[in-house]
């Protein structure tokens, strides 16, 4: 391979211009910049790495090669959700979210970056309409990190060293919380009733005196809607303990959004405002409160907040409050850094483009799909819907009567160019062969209907 | 929300004058007549000047605060040079030089007129004259005038002490205020060799917070809280030690914990806690030596932290705290506090002891953990003098 | 009409940035617009109805715009033309940042559909390229620090080193020394997410202070290390720009104690393929994609922050890792090793972040990696010997000795000679479309300001840089006024930040600003 002596990406790569740079700072050569690193130090050999594909064409062809051994959701019918869904991602939402000028930036001030202030500043004031609650922050890894967040905001506000949430809910969420809140914070868990929804009933034995917070995720990872939100707000209130609901921005056009049921702290994903799922790597978390003191002083993210110039314009800044309260450890206020600000950018977005009569069609769309579907497979022989309790988007199917794992059928499934709803069985000991199958707005009634005839075919062989 | 600013100047006008003919302070007439016949001349008029040069090009709009200065070179003379049209306050002295109880008349007379800030150049010995009046009530701010100035109550120099006056003015909220702690230098024994220094108080000063927006990481503490955390944290480990003779040194850090353990004494001085309560206040020497014999063969802890702007942990404003009483308690009981601001304010300086035993002060160099919030920790130096 | 004269000599360019004077979209709104249709369901999709909702069912809409699609896409074309990113401006000025190039090729490949939209809970069979690029990306990452597996998971350099403090804590409990070994000890300069993350898990934090010369210092590390060291958390270079030789004696000091050694390798862009984190004796490394291998900065994300660990760490790695069968030629998600039940984020990683990554490395090639790094500190030298020589402006510690990839300046001369300090000097830069960043707190340089040029800009644009950062020292000193109004050619002018500050007077959305104010900031009530 030829020595190179130029290359795109580092102009200053020909020794011409390095003699020239190094003459004028007085030195002979690049490498008594790193005499200070000791012999011991240095790394001798040749980096395990492939040969360079050095030309833009080669690295193309490269990777698009790799990408062929792909299928994407979109060259599949796929019901696959479970934290992550197929949503259609308008174009508005990738044009603006590739402009370099977002795309490319990062830490400026208010002044040269005053776009993504404003942007950042509507994304947090058009989640705040959904959520119906004043204040929310510049988004968070993902939602995941949101609900962490959040649990340990209420652990401060309350001072209590314990957290209830559902048996089951998002199982790998379940697990990074416990990872997020130990080792300070407990997690204690709460049944679910048989329909599938939190097992109220049980709630005034589960809280303690130790509770800091009643999390519950609505709809729930299976799917299910909670609709008995005012009582679980009660009776955490009457506990001295919080209520954290972890939302799902797609539902909030159509069903009521946490704070219309009495919830202190609303969280979730934002996935599905236009970010395309990235194999699970597209996420931003919100967390959302009432723009009371106590609370805004809790969150470790940033907040953007709108203030006035010499001018007359909308500026924008940090909502920095001096945080006055590192009397205890507990108090400390976790960490921050650099998370998912252009999905957050790219929700407002969608949000805008979307509007109210989106958001409400959206919802409302997405529940006669899952019902629609819901029932169709239900008809199957040996398909059985494990609930009666509402559902948004998503919902179990078991079956476990038609003599089939679900693994078998999703393999048949896979043949025929269909994902199936991915298998519970894994982080559910106690139900066997059941799916979550989620449906999408972009799902035809064809689609529907050719995942229930390759169902029936599969069953019957 | 217009309400012009209003601002106060007092000049000692013979603060400083012992320096530069190498003398050590110039309270006292004799000191003063001695420097004068050296060729000492005033300087600190010259340093208010340029605090307030400094302050009206900072300051936007430049011509909206009042300023009242004291007569004649306590203020008036600094205000005419710097441009600076100012009120007077008080009259001129028709004979002998200015003293103490002018000073404070100035400020009493500019707190009754409700300036927010009294800037006053000069150096402890004038610390201490506004803090007879001010106290903790009025905020102050120093224009450094003196000799070696061991308060922390001033600026870094005269332009800072303008630029700071002109954001506080402003209303801005980047400035904060916090206290600072006043040193009484004991001048004649100053003058003989010896630096004996006490803590005599503490000014409210304003505080700039060193940032600006545009944040990348989330936003610090604030001092208070920062000494809250330590206070916090501290207290709740005196308590788990009751068999512990503590003795707490001076300091706006320790102040604070005097304050979490439910103190609310003179806190200048060294104070003693043991078992769950205040055992004895403002101790001197003989009173801890007796207190410690009385304890028996028990531990002793001795918390401390820097006072003044020097840095110094042992040997200004606890000198209570003789070599014997250190020794009885052992360096490896030595507790430091100091808020991260502190010790940012060293840049990078070390922790000072001296405590009249150079022995001593060299047996007790070495890294200290400074207990800096909750559970937080800095390895700091302590040198000897 | 006459006609100007355009000096073909200037060295600084007539900026002004884009002013819109946007208004915030709520203020665009129309009853009755709309920017999308969705799908509609078929009759008998329709037909299956709703579930009984009651008080679930929302009663009025959100109050969202009303806007057409054309609308919404013209108002944040406006607000990008008021955002400037590396791809508009010479952007060294935003230090530790590592604002390089982001190739546009590496964008469009991540943004191929065959890789966007894959659900993450597909059938592995149908996911083989996206497996391929996570396990050869893992591959790089282990030769290129020396480690002997990567975790990709974590979303930034941030959670990186939470999961980083996670596994200090689990290796410590597991070992029954959760009492005893209580401690990390790390360094001034670090990032603030290191005492962070380490509070979170229970640690109590002891900080080293620099030597004169600007390194940690190591007699004060030998004072802090004990029997109760968990960890020690370190950067190398630290953000001021200047290597710590003597690293090995650190990480044997906290080794000989019992304890692991992190190496935060936010500034890993000045040793590629030069030292390692192996060398160094660390046991635990972590990277930032979005910084060292290019992947953009998105305004504050996503990023990606891939952390490594030694063999014996292995077992504390979040699950899923990514595997190869070699028999069969087929990539997997290995969930069975490691066997901790510990998770640090939704799903396997940022893939767009990830893909870039991988991309940039396979482009470039070992030989050139440290090409981008010797080019990366030739830059910085260049810069620093430069502005080190203007007024008011100095690079506190290590007198004399050259510097690494980026270089924390001091302008506490220039405060205390012209009354104008660096906050001022970040905001009139701008008026030149330059970036300036100042530091992390705390503010240990006073008046601090950080530059790291990075590989990407040429010659010619540095000095562009240098000379309007010294045009601008120069009217400190000769014409303040100016400075201390900026910004001038700015989307917008000075903004009042003291509402935020104030609880009663900040409003962190629109509702919020609608119930507290009317008009244009007049209180209500």
């Amino acid at each position: 391979m030829s020595k190179l002596n130029s290359h795109p990406y580092i102009p200053n790569f020909g020794a011409e211009i390095q003699a020239e740079m190094l003459r004028e700072i007085g030195a002979t050569s690049v490498d008594e910049f790193f005499e200070c690193i000791p012999d011991e130090l240095r790394f001798k050999g040749k980096l395990d790495l492939p040969e360079p594909i050095l030309s833009e064409a080669a690295l193309k062809r490269h990777i698009e090669k790799i990408a062929a051994k792909n299928t994407s959701a979109n060259e599949a019918i796929s019901f696959l959700g479970g934290g992550c869904w197929n949503h259609y991602v308008p174009a508005s939402c990738d044009e603006i979210n590739s402009r370099s000028e977002f795309l490319t930036a990062y830490a400026g001030d208010p002044y040269e970056d005053h776009g993504r202030f404003q942007a950042l500043f509507e994304y947090e004031s058009m989640m705040a309409e959904l959520l119906e609650m004043d204040v929310c922050n510049v988004p968070t890894y993902d939602g995941t990190q949101a609900a962490g967040t959040a649990l340990r905001m209420a652990a401060r506000i309350t001072g209590r060293n314990r957290v209830l949430v559902p048996a089951l809910m998002n199982p790998d969420r379940m697990k990074a919380i416990k990872t997020y809140l130990s080792p300070d914070i407990s997690v204690d868990t709460i049944e679910a009733a048989n329909d599938l929804t939190l097992d109220t009933a049980r709630l005034k034995n589960k809280l303690t005196s130790d509770t800091a917070a009643l999390f519950i995720e609505n709809p729930a990872f299976l799917g299910v809607i909670e609709t008995r939100g005012g009582e679980m707000a009660r009776a955490a209130r009457e506990n001295g303990s919080l209520f954290v609901v972890c939302c799902d921005p797609s539902s909030l056009g159509a069903l009521t959004p946490p704070s219309g049921y009495g919830a202190d702290i609303a969280c979730g994903e934002i996935q599905p405002l236009g970010i395309h799922m990235h194999y699970g790597g597209g996420r931003g978390g919100f967390i959302a409160t009432r723009d009371e003191e106590q609370y805004v002083q809790e969150f470790p993210s940033r907040l953007f907040g709108i203030a006035p110039t010499t001018h007359g314009e909308w500026g924008f800044g940090d909502v920095a409050w001096e945080r006055t309260s590192f009397a205890k450890r507990e108090n400390a206020k976790e960490f921050v850094g650099t998370a998912a600000a252009l999905w957050g950018i790219t929700a407002g977005v969608y949000l805008a483009t979307m509007g109210p009569s989106g958001m409400a069609e959206l919802g409302t769309g997405l529940m006669r799909r899952a019902r629609h579907l819901a029932n169709k497979l239900a008809a199957l022989p040996g398909v059985r819907i494990p609930t009666t309790a509402p559902f948004f988007k998503e919902f179990p199917v078991c079956f476990r009567d038609t003599g089939k794992s679900v693994e078998a059928i999703n393999k048949a499934l896979l043949v025929r160019g269909i994902f199936g709803g991915h298998d519970l069985s894994p982080d559910y000991p106690n139900v066997q062969n059941t799916a979550l199958y989620a449906v999408s707005e972009t799902h035809t009634q064809a689609d529907m209907d050719a995942l229930v005839r390759a169902l029936a075919e599969i069953l019957k062989a | 929300m217009t309400s012009r600013a209003r601002l106060g100047l007092i000049v000692n006008p013979i603060a400083g004058m012992g320096g530069r003919v190498g003398l050590k302070g110039t309270d006292g007439g004799d000191t003063l007549r001695l420097a004068v016949e050296r060729g000492a001349v005033p300087r600190a008029g010259e340093r208010a000047a340029q605090a307030l040069r400094a302050l009206l090009e900072r300051r936007e709009p430049p011509d909206d605060a009042v300023l009242y200065a004291g007569a004649g070179e306590m203020g008036e003379r600094a205000a005419r040079d710097a441009g600076f049209a100012a009120v007077i306050v008080g009259k001129k002295r028709t004979c002998g030089p200015t003293g103490p109880e002018d000073t404070r008349e100035a400020a009493l007379r500019m707190m009754e007129e409700g300036v927010s800030l009294i800037l006053f150049a000069g150096g402890d010995g004038t610390a201490r004259d506004i803090h007879a009046a001010a106290g903790e009530r009025q905020t102050v701010l120093g224009i450094p005038a003196g000799v070696k100035i061991h308060s922390a109550a001033f600026a870094r120099s005269p332009a800072q002490a303008g630029i700071l006056a002109a954001l506080y003015l402003s209303g801005r909220s980047a400035v904060r205020e916090r206290l600072a702690e006043v040193m009484d230098i004991d001048e004649e024994a100053y003058r003989g060799g010896v630096l004996r220094a006490t803590l005599y108080g503490y000014l409210r000063i304003p505080h700039e917070r060193g940032r600006v927006q545009g944040l990348k990481a989330g936003s610090p503490a604030s001092e208070g809280a920062q000494a809250a955390a330590i206070a916090a944290s501290v207290a709740a480990a005196i308590q788990a030690e009751p068999e512990t003779l503590w003795l707490i040194g001076a300091g706006s850090t320790t102040r604070c914990l005097k304050e979490a353990l439910g103190d609310s004494g003179a806190l200048l001085g060294i104070d003693a806690y043991m078992g769950g309560a205040f055992a004895g206040w403002d101790m001197n020497e003989r009173g801890i030596l007796n207190m410690i014999a009385k304890h028996g063969a028990r531990q002793v802890k001795i918390v401390l932290t820097p006072i003044g702007g020097q840095g110094f942990l042992l040997g200004r404003g606890n000198q209570q705290l003789s070599p014997e009483v250190i020794r009885l308690a052992g360096k490896q009981n030595l507790v430091v506090l100091a808020t991260p601001n502190k010790l940012h304010a060293l840049a990078g300086g070390p922790l000072l002891s001296d405590t009249g035993d150079p022995a001593l002060d060299a047996e007790l160099e070495g890294y200290y953990r400074v207990i800096t919030g909750c559970e937080q920790f800095s390895m700091y130096a302590l040198r000897a003098v | 009409m006459e006609m100007g004269k355009r000096d073909m000599n200037k060295k600084i360019r007539s900026y002004h940035q884009a002013r819109w004077d946007e208004p915030i979209i709520f203020e665009l709104s129309r009853p009755g617009e709309r920017g999308i249709l969705l799908p509609e369901a078929e009759p008998e999709v329709r037909a299956a109805g709703v579930p009984e909702l009651g008080a679930m069912a929302r009663k009025t809409p959100p109050a969202l715009p009303e806007m057409s699609q054309m609308r919404v896409l013209k108002h944040y074309m406006h607000l990008s033309q008021e955002n400037i990113g590396a791809d508009e401006t010479v952007d060294i000025g935003q230090g530790t940042c590592t604002m390089k190039y982001s190739p546009k090729i590496n964008d469009r490949l991540a943004s191929l559909p065959a890789f966007a939209d894959t659900h993450p809970r597909q059938d592995e069979s149908t996911v083989q390229g996206t497996l391929e690029i996570l396990y050869k990306t893992e591959q790089y990452m282990k030769a290129i620090s020396g480690m002997d597996r990567f975790c990709l998971h974590p979303g930034g350099g941030s959670q990186a080193i939470l999961a980083i403090a996670t596994i200090i804590r689990d290796w410590v409990d597991d070992q029954g020394l959760g009492e005893q070994k209580d401690e990390i000890i790390t360094t001034i300069f670090s990032h603030p997410s290191n005492p962070a993350c380490a509070a979170i898990k229970g640690f109590k934090l002891i900080t080293i202070y620099p030597d004169k010369d600007g390194r940690p210092d190591l007699e004060a590390l030998k004072a802090a290390v004990n029997e109760r060291t968990a960890g020690l958390l370190i950067t190398n270079p630290e953000d001021i720009g200047i290597y710590n030789s003597r690293i090995k004696e650190f990480t044997k000091l906290v080794h000989d104690a019992g304890g692991l050694c992190s190496y935060d390798q936010a500034n890993a862009n000045a040793l590629l393929g030069i030292t390692r984190a192996r060398e160094a004796d660390f046991d635990l490394c972590f990277f930032n994609v979005h910084k060292t291998f290019s992947s953009p900065h998105g305004c504050g994300g996503p990023g990606c922050g891939v952390v490594g660990v030694r063999e014996s760490l292995v077992k504390y790695l979040p699950a899923p890792l990514v595997g190869y069968d070699e028999n069969n030629d087929r990539y997997f998600l290995d969930w069975e090793s490691p066997s901790r039940t510990a998770r640090v984020k939704d799903f396997y990683g940022v893939l767009p972040a990830i893909i870039r990554g991988f991309a940039w490395i396979l482009s470039l090639g070992g030989d050139n990696l440290r090409e981008v790094s010797r080019a990366a500190v030739l830059n910085n030298n260049y810069v620093f010997k430069k502005i080190t020589a203007m007024r008011g402006a100095d690079a506190p510690y290590a007198e004399g000795e050259y510097r690494m990839e980026q270089v924390r300046y001091s302008l506490q001369r220039l405060r205390e000679e012209t009354g104008v300090g660096v906050a001022s000097v970040i905001n009139r830069m701008f008026d030149f479309g330059m970036h300036l960043w100042s530091s992390h707190e705390p503010w240990i340089v006073p008046e601090p300001f950080t530059v790291e040029p990075t590989e990407s800009y040429s010659k010619a644009e540095l000095d562009e840089y240098l000379a309007v950062l010294e045009q601008v020292i120069t009217e400190c000193y000769e014409t303040p006024g100016v400075v201390l109004a900026a910004p001038h050619n700015a989307a917008i002018r000075h903004v009042d930040h003291d509402v935020l500050d104030d609880p009663a007077r900040w409003a962190i959305t629109w509702r919020a600003y609608r119930r507290k104010y009317s008009g244009y900031f007049e209180p209500r009530g």
